[in-house]
């Protein structure tokens, strides 16, 4: 087999020196009962060409998001990623590394970490930011229960400008570790959500996310505010990290927390999974972070390098008193997202979301003009929301017939609220060309 | 010129260092580059990409537009790649030496996998399409579900566990489910878990709200059967059990803690870190055990992209299926179908503890674990895990008596050893760790498991040559025969050959400095 190097020859010797007959007398301490003799019944090895085949059949089973006008969002973005990225990311040196426990020889891993947590602390207007957590859900997810562990309280108010799924995962956590919560409902776009009345004494945080599940952009200013005058933190969740390059960062609108999700960045659609959860606060908060953090320091010649620090927070040497129980995090996206960040710069940051916010507007003002369709938004960067004369899901269904991907309808992640069963969530993003969006609406308004 | 042969080259090292007397005017040593920061490369005009402008548009960002600039560093392309180049040599990786990292699994990484996880009907594709559009995705989902379970023996599996970690929350979120579904989680309110485990697994357990209670080994470096059995009682939830564990041996009365567990009515959630030991020849199915996870970066060859991302998928045994969290795929009349709402899951028949995150998984992950097990196959999936062993105790046999091991073999997939032969030498585990380094290893993992003092738990893996395990064995007794003779600066000072000699932890965590940020002018001048 062609990833094994030993030999029949090599394992007799080294039974040999083991002083063992063979194989199965090394496996001597399993249990009689568990022992198996034969093969599991599975299909036997493969060459290279044959994996190749089995893949590729299931690969044209998919249609591919980058063979059709494409429009889908909610939480997941489809961004170029320059060719550089993927080279950089596939040097053995970042591909087979692991965790950087020995600083003395990886040194390449710390300094990417450092510089992703750099731009990450710069992008949110934060002061810090750690080294990635699993994807933006689970920083969010985290982030509810560091505010539990800043503010000493134990109830979290969840907006609904939240993605359904994020607040799930909340959910999830706040129900096992007996927290308490408050969902509100879907905060459609163009009306009003009254967070600022559900925060009492006992908050500890309220979750809002901008621009929000339906696209639409929030002002936080006034619920920081609320927040802080009750002793209580603000989180914001930012789904799309180009929406930075244009608009306020959650930092100048006193989130005292940001979590965000940096697929956008670097990384690709990939079905969901694997992301990198973007993960930022306050310097005063440092040490109730999850999650791991890289620091700065010098090595016993005096000479500037990098160590993951704060680690007494860690499982590792916390054991059952850590701040999370995360181990692995996303180190390779994070790198994928330092490169892209990198080559984007200052000004191609800001480019990046300006073309991403012309294409969302072009979209919508093409969209617009369908008959029976109405924009909700007022304000958005990248993606909104817009109501259909009839169920959006239907709509999605029959658009993918005509080979276009239309967006997600809210009602596949809100099932049962009948409020959002005629609303479509559509993101635009600079892959998208002016036929695009002719084909898009042509073939909305024949679906109609 | 003494010490040296006729091409110059030196033949001795006179003293600690001496190799490294010559400083340079960079600070660079030939191939290895002295790196500045990516901000400190800023060059203001300067960019690494190329856009086409928007044209006219009205703006719809209300009154959210940023103002001020971010801060970011404005670099040109061939600076970033050289950039990222030089700093990519720093580092050591599986694919430059052996890498025996005890409970980590350092296996080579096959390209082929990085191939098929690019393919682009597999990489560029939303989790939020529509259904008919993703059957390719979810037949792999399947595909692989069912290579987990037939592995393991276990009849559920659920995928969206994004590393081990958080497979481990996720099993045991269903064990306590279920535990609610009988109405007893109030009174089950203690996890037990051997003084031997990963920090993950109490750091778990304490999440959920569990006590943790910690089981002692016995001076064989297994479960005390008996001690564990009376602490068992109607108030324990569940037993977190490495198997095999983490002083790399097999639980041999496995079989028995999971009958006693069923007894007390509580859960065996095993973490399945160590499983690379035992696949193809053991299902931990077979061995009672209800929940476990499965790092795909370590048994399944995913690569570990310096620390992440991982992939932890859960097996769950007949009692626990139900509760399984959303969401998960079934194979129906019209093809595959994600059931992803609580009400599917209803209609479905099954009770969701809920969800772990957003979408589906670590679907890049999926395909690289599936392509490794495709290629392997049963037969050779089997001889994985039997090359894993004999390395390890080749290992075990080859060291005992220059190192010192805690425990009589046979061990599985890892060899423990301790400090007990550094005793008097002046010289401690992680002295010799980093004398390692220089020698061109990564060290072993140090200080753990917790049970025995100097821990060094060395894991080569299956896909180590004999002539590489051999080389490194002649290096660990090289060092240990230096570390007896009273070479003490060669380990005390280690390491000297590497990009950073030790670096200051302490002061790192003393005053943090987690970001970079622009020099203050004014005092930079005085």
């Amino acid at each position: 087999m062609r990833y094994l190097p030993l030999t029949e020859t090599d394992r007799r010797e080294m039974l040999g020196v083991i002083g063992a007959k063979g194989v199965d007398e090394l496996f001597r301490d399993v249990p009689e009962s568990a022992r198996r003799d034969g093969l599991v019944d599975l299909p036997r090895r493969n060459g290279e060409l044959e994996v190749e085949r089995i893949f590729e059949r299931m690969a044209a089973k998919n249609v591919a998001a980058g063979s059709v006008p494409f429009f889908v969002g909610g939480g997941a973005y489809r961004h170029h990623v320059p060719a550089t990225v993927d080279h950089l990311i596939q040097r053995s040196e970042f591909l087979t590394s692991y965790t950087p426990y020995q600083p003395e020889i990886s040194q390449g891993t710390l300094q990417y970490l450092f510089e992703f947590q750099t731009q990450v602390a710069m992008i949110t207007g934060m002061d810090v930011a750690n080294a990635s957590m699993y994807d933006g859900s689970t920083g969010c997810g985290e982030a509810v229960l560091m505010a539990h562990r800043v503010t000493k309280r134990r109830k979290a108010v969840l907006s609904g400008t939240l993605h359904p799924q994020y607040a799930a995962v909340v959910k999830n956590l706040s129900d096992f570790a007996d927290y308490k919560l408050e969902i509100m409902a879907p905060a459609l776009p163009g009306t009003s959500e009254d967070v600022i009345s559900r925060i009492t004494d006992e908050t500890s945080c309220v979750v809002v996310q901008t621009p929000g599940f339906f696209g639409e952009l929030h002002d936080l200013r006034p619920i920081a505010e609320a927040a802080h005058a009750k002793g209580a933190l603000l989180i914001a969740v930012v789904p799309e990290i180009v929406s930075l390059g244009v608009v306020t960062p959650p930092g100048e609108m006193g989130a005292d927390i940001v979590v965000g999700e940096g697929q956008s960045i670097g990384n690709g659609l990939n079905f969901g999974g694997p992301y990198v959860g973007l993960f930022a606060t306050r310097e005063k908060y440092v040490r109730q972070m999850p999650g791991r953090l890289c620091g700065e320091t010098v090595d016993a010649d005096g000479k500037r390098g990098y160590v993951l620090t704060l680690s007494t927070r860690e499982q590792h040497i916390r054991r059952e008193k850590a701040t999370s129980n995360i181990c692995t995090n996303s180190g390779l996206c994070c790198l994928a997202f330092t490169i892209h960040m990198s080559l984007l710069g200052e000004d191609g940051y800001r480019q990046l979301a300006r073309i991403n916010h012309a294409a969302a507007v072009k979209l919508a003002e093409r969209l617009a003009a369908v008959p029976g369709v109405e924009i909700l938004n007022k304000a958005f960067f990248n993606e909104f929301t817009m109501r259909l004369p009839r169920p959006a899901a239907d709509v999605v269904d029959a658009l993918a017939e005509k080979g276009v991907l239309g967006g997600v309808p809210a009602s596949r992640l809100l099932p049962g609220a009948a409020e959002v069963e005629d609303l479509l969530i559509v993101a635009s993003t600079e892959i998208n060309t002016d036929a695009d969006r002719a084909a898009y609406a042509a073939a909305l308004k024949e679906v109609l | 010129m003494s010490g040296m042969n006729k091409q110059g080259r030196p033949t001795s090292i006179d003293g600690a260092g001496a190799a490294c007397a010559r400083e340079t005017f960079t600070g660079n040593k030939a191939l290895e580059h002295e790196e500045p920061l990516l901000f400190e490369l800023d060059n203001p005009g300067a960019c690494g990409v190329d856009f086409d402008d928007p044209g006219e548009f009205t703006s719809r960002l209300g009154n959210f537009e940023r103002q001020g600039r971010i801060g970011l560093a404005r670099v040109s392309e061939p600076e970033v790649m050289r950039h990222f180049v030089r700093l990519s040599a720093k580092n050591y990786s599986i694919d430059a030496g052996l890498y025996p990292l005890g409970s980590c699994t350092m296996k080579h990484n096959p390209r082929l996998n990085e191939k098929m996880a690019r393919l682009p009907g597999i990489s560029d594709v939303h989790p939020l399409q529509p259904q008919q559009t993703v059957q390719g995705s979810l037949e792999l989902m399947s595909e692989l579900s069912h290579w987990l379970k037939e592995l393991t023996g276990m009849p559920g599996v659920t995928l969206s566990p994004k590393a081990g970690a958080h497979g481990e929350l996720c099993g045991m979120m269903a064990i306590r489910a279920a535990l609610i579904a009988r109405g007893e989680d109030e009174t089950r309110t203690r996890v037990l878990v051997p003084e031997s485990a990963h920090g993950t697994n109490p750091a778990t357990a304490a999440l959920l709200g569990y006590k943790v209670d910690a089981i002692p080994a016995t001076k064989e470096g297994r479960v005390d059967l008996e001690a564990f059995k009376s602490k068992l009682g109607p108030d324990v939830a569940a037993i977190m059990l490495t198997n095999p564990n983490t002083c790399g041996l097999f639980e041999r009365d496995i079989v028995k803690i999971a009958d006693a567990v069923h007894e007390a009515g509580a859960y065996f959630y095993c973490d399945g870190a160590n499983f690379n030991a035992i696949v193809g020849r053991v299902r931990p199915g077979d061995l009672g055990v209800d929940a476990m996870h499965i790092n795909l970066h370590k048994t399944f060859s995913t690569p570990h992209g310096g620390g992440g991302p991982g992939a932890g998928p859960v097996v769950f045994s007949e009692a626990l299926v139900p509760f399984a969290p959303l969401p998960y795929v079934v194979h129906g009349d019209d093809g595959f179908r994600l059931v992803e709402t609580e009400a599917q899951a209803k209609a479905d028949g099954t009770t969701p503890f809920g969800r772990m995150t957003a979408f589906h998984g670590q679907m890049g992950m999926f395909v690289r674990a599936l392509s490794y097990m495709l290629s392997h196959g049963s037969d050779g999936l089997r001889q994985v895990a039997e090359d894993a062993v004999l390395n390890a105790n080749y290992v075990l046999a080859s060291l005992k008596d220059d190192l010192s091991a805690p425990f009589e073999g046979p061990c599985m997939h890892e060899a423990l050893f301790d400090d007990r032969f550094l005793k008097g030498t002046g010289v401690e585990t992680l002295d010799f760790a980093k004398a390692m380094i220089d020698e061109g290893y990564h060290p072993m993992t140090m200080y753990f498991p917790l049970v025995v003092h100097g821990a060094m738990l060395i894991e080569p893996t299956e896909t180590e040559s004999k002539q590489a395990v051999d080389l490194f064995i002649a290096t660990l007794k090289d060092l240990a025969r230096a570390a007896k003779s009273n070479d003490k600066d060669r380990f005390t000072g280690a390491p000297y050959m590497s990009p950073r000699r030790r670096l200051d932890e302490t002061g790192a965590a003393r005053k943090p400095v987690l970001r970079w940020a622009p020099p203050v002018p004014a005092q930079a001048a005085e």
